[in-house]
């Protein structure tokens, strides 16, 4: 079953359909060309029409991020493989037991990227390209380097550390709180760290006193997360609804409730926030995209509801392009 | 049921076979391709494309249930062997010797995500024909392997006496009457009788009804617990030459009835028994016949954490049995029956 909304504004005919030809598991514009991160082997790139196919790993890919110049995945064959708009790769690291490489994180100053409780950084201006890395107590769930200074988030069971690479000597901050993160991500104003929890619910954390904020009430895990513009506020999956919490006031979303918006038949598995505007981009798991107005709920239907999960979202630097691909391999790009 | 990849999770304490029983998996020529779950990766030879090593990391889950535990390792490995859906058939989990199976199928149940994509087909433990018995005495984890099993391999045969065989093969059956027991030696057996095995283990399972669970024959029970020192934690009768053993703590038995069941019963009951006595309950499952519904529902349980589907349409002439059995440590017997038999659909 899908929803039809009928009586939604559509941009649905500006969709530019692109054959990735395999699951679709991550999406990043570097300028105006958009990189399909394929679950196995290659990344797709495409603008306007115009696409090439660049290989990149030996297997599957487990991780994806992107800073805008490059896009740096993870694999199965142990390799962190960073590639740039000319769409060379350059092989980063390779694990020496080849072990799973399913985090990475990047920055311009660096890169990073996590095998199993091991967490490592290579940063970009590195000489004798030694990367530096850290033992956490258990398996690495996320990686996200903070807005300013050096310094990466980890998240793992039973909390996250904060590591500054560059401080060897320097204790690892340890943030507490019970169970299993799955993922991380820093406000971009740097003032509040949130992880995803297998628990179907967020925990954050004031960092300038470490103050608890437990976000709850979700259908499943949360597996996909985006800040609005100025930091303003969080949206993310893991329900029926698009669940936005405010993260303006100096609390954050402490003590207040979420805005629940653009409520479908099927979940939400993806959400990209525009970079410029109050809008949230949000695919369901048939396969349904909305733009949403994040001030009053306002929609516009930009891709009606198929079959296959939206698995990957994400819009271009200047908010004209948004790209998005799915679990069964269909993508697109769409021009605003 | 569905398109879910089949795991079959291959646990036996250390030393009883495990790895010879995955390369002979491995290297018999069934056309099928399979992804492997193992660890200590890398100090085992084992010839297989998709080999993923795991971290073996077990975590409980903030839900209020103190025996909800996963695998988180096995979560990710999942997850990510999903994005190479096609390059392989069936996935089989290799635990170590110490592992407790429960966190490996509650993982199954419990994370939504992984309970999409993959299904437990079978727990198949490899047990020492040799050195099983001490085990039993000293090691919990292997008496749990050997309750958690819906097949065991009693190996290393050869290197066991007749009687002997038949005297482990007695003290399995005390823990566990309901799995199927081969015995083998260098784990060589037919691959369909370790994998593919679900459906038709259930049905298999619930045809048991091992005799001495049998109430009020009549026989006497002779429980000569010697609890003093250096005694054994077993029991033993006889039923015309064959041995029975009752473990003292490990239980297990069958609930059964022809009568159709009301699903408004059955399941606040069966929920309610598992968060009450969860803890004692290892695993459950059964077949069942509601009323007025053209197919079998079967549901698998371990300790809190249920899981239930229905299967396939009831066959003409097929009997509308409801059967069920569970597999604990000190279970209120009696009142699980009684429950089980207050869930009859009213005529």
């Amino acid at each position: 079953m899908s929803d039809a909304r009928t009586d939604t504004p559509s941009i649905t005919e500006r969709i530019r359909p692109v054959a990735a030809g395999g699951a679709v598991v991550a999406v990043h514009f570097l300028g105006d060309e958009a990189a399909f991160v394929l679950g196995e082997e290659s990344l797709l790139f495409w603008r306007d029409g115009a696409e090439r196919r660049v290989a990149v790993h030996g297997g599957g890919i487990l991780a994806a991020a992107s800073d805008g110049r490059r896009v740096v995945t993870g694999g199965d064959d142990g390799k962190v493989v960073a590639i740039d708009a000319k769409g060379a790769p350059e092989t980063i690291a390779t694990d020496a037991k080849r072990r799973w490489v399913d985090r990475v994180a990047v920055t311009a100053d660096a890169v990073a990227w996590a095998c199993g409780k091991q967490a490592f950084v290579l940063p970009s201006k590195s000489k004798d390209k030694a990367a530096r890395s850290i033992e956490l107590p258990s398996s690495v769930g996320g990686l996200a380097f903070a807005p300013k200074g050096f310094r990466l988030a980890i998240a793992h069971y039973n909390g996250a550390t904060l590591w500054f690479p560059n401080a060897p000597d320097a204790k690892p901050e340890f943030l507490e709180w019970k169970g299993s993160h799955l993922d991380v991500t820093f406000s971009p104003d740097g003032r509040f760290l949130v992880t995803a929890m297998q628990e179907a619910m967020l925990h954050g954390w004031r960092l300038v006193d470490g103050k608890h904020m437990r976000m709850s009430g979700y259908a499943t895990k949360v597996r996909s997360l985006t800040w609005g513009p100025g930091a303003k506020w969080l949206a993310t999956s893991g329900a029926t609804q698009l669940v936005v919490w405010p993260f303006a006031g100096k609390d954050g979303p402490m003590g207040k409730a979420p805005k629940v918006l653009s409520p479908g038949e099927q979940r939400i598995s993806a959400v990209a926030a525009h970079p410029k505007q109050e809008v949230c981009a949000v695919g369901y798991e048939d396969g349904m995209m909305l733009l949403t107005r994040v001030e009053d709920g306002a929609e516009v239907l930009a891709r009606p509801g198929a079959k296959s999960p939206i698995s990957a979202l994400a819009w271009n630097e200047a908010g004209n392009r948004l790209a998005f691909g799915t679990e069964d391999g269909e993508a697109g790009v769409i021009s605003l | 049921m569905s398109d879910k990849i089949p795991v079959t999770v291959l646990t036996g304490y250390l030393g009883a076979g495990k790895t010879t029983l995955l390369n002979r998996i491995l290297s018999e020529p069934h056309g099928q391709k399979f992804a492997v779950i193992v660890n200590e990766f890398g100090e085992i030879g084992i010839d297989n494309d998709l080999v993923v090593g795991a971290d073996e990391e077990v975590f409980e889950m903030n839900n209020g249930c103190i025996c909800c535990t996963v695998r988180g390792d096995l979560i990710r490995i999942i997850d990510g062997l999903m994005r190479r859906k096609g390059k392989f058939d069936a996935i089989i989990v290799e635990t170590t010797g110490l592992a407790d199976p429960a966190p490996v199928a509650q993982t199954f149940f419990v994370d939504e995500n992984v309970g999409q994509k993959a299904k437990l087909d079978a727990v198949v433990t490899v047990a020492d024909a040799k050195y099983l018995k001490d085990r039993l005495r000293d090691a919990p984890e292997a008496k749990n392997q050997i309750a958690f099993a819906d097949v065991i391999l009693l190996n290393k045969t050869d290197l066991v006496s007749e009687p002997d065989l038949r005297e482990v093969e007695a003290r399995i059956r005390g823990i566990n009457p309901y799995a199927t027991l081969h015995r083998t030696q260098r784990c060589a057996i037919p691959l369909p009788e370790v994998l593919g095995r679900n459906a038709f283990d259930l049905d298999r399972i619930l045809d048991i009804e091992p005799s001495f669970l049998e109430e009020g024959n009549g026989h006497d029970h002779h429980h000569d617990h010697d609890h003093g020192h250096d005694h054994d934690h077993d029991h033993d009768h006889d039923h015309g030459g064959l041995k029975h053993y009752h473990d003292e703590h490990m239980q297990s038995f069958s609930v059964r009835t022809d009568k159709p069941l009301d699903p408004d019963k059955f399941f606040p009951w069966i929920q309610n028994l598992v968060a009450q006595e969860g803890p004692k309950i290892l695993r459950c499952k059964g077949i069942l016949a509601f009323k007025n519904d053209p197919e079998r529902f079967v549901f698998q349980g371990v300790h809190m954490i249920l899981d239930g589907d229905h299967q396939r349409p009831w066959k003409d002439g097929e009997e509308r049995l409801s059967r069920a059995v569970f597999i604990g440590r000190d279970m209120p017997e009696e009142m699980i029956r009684e429950g089980f038999a207050g869930c009859v659909a009213k005529a």
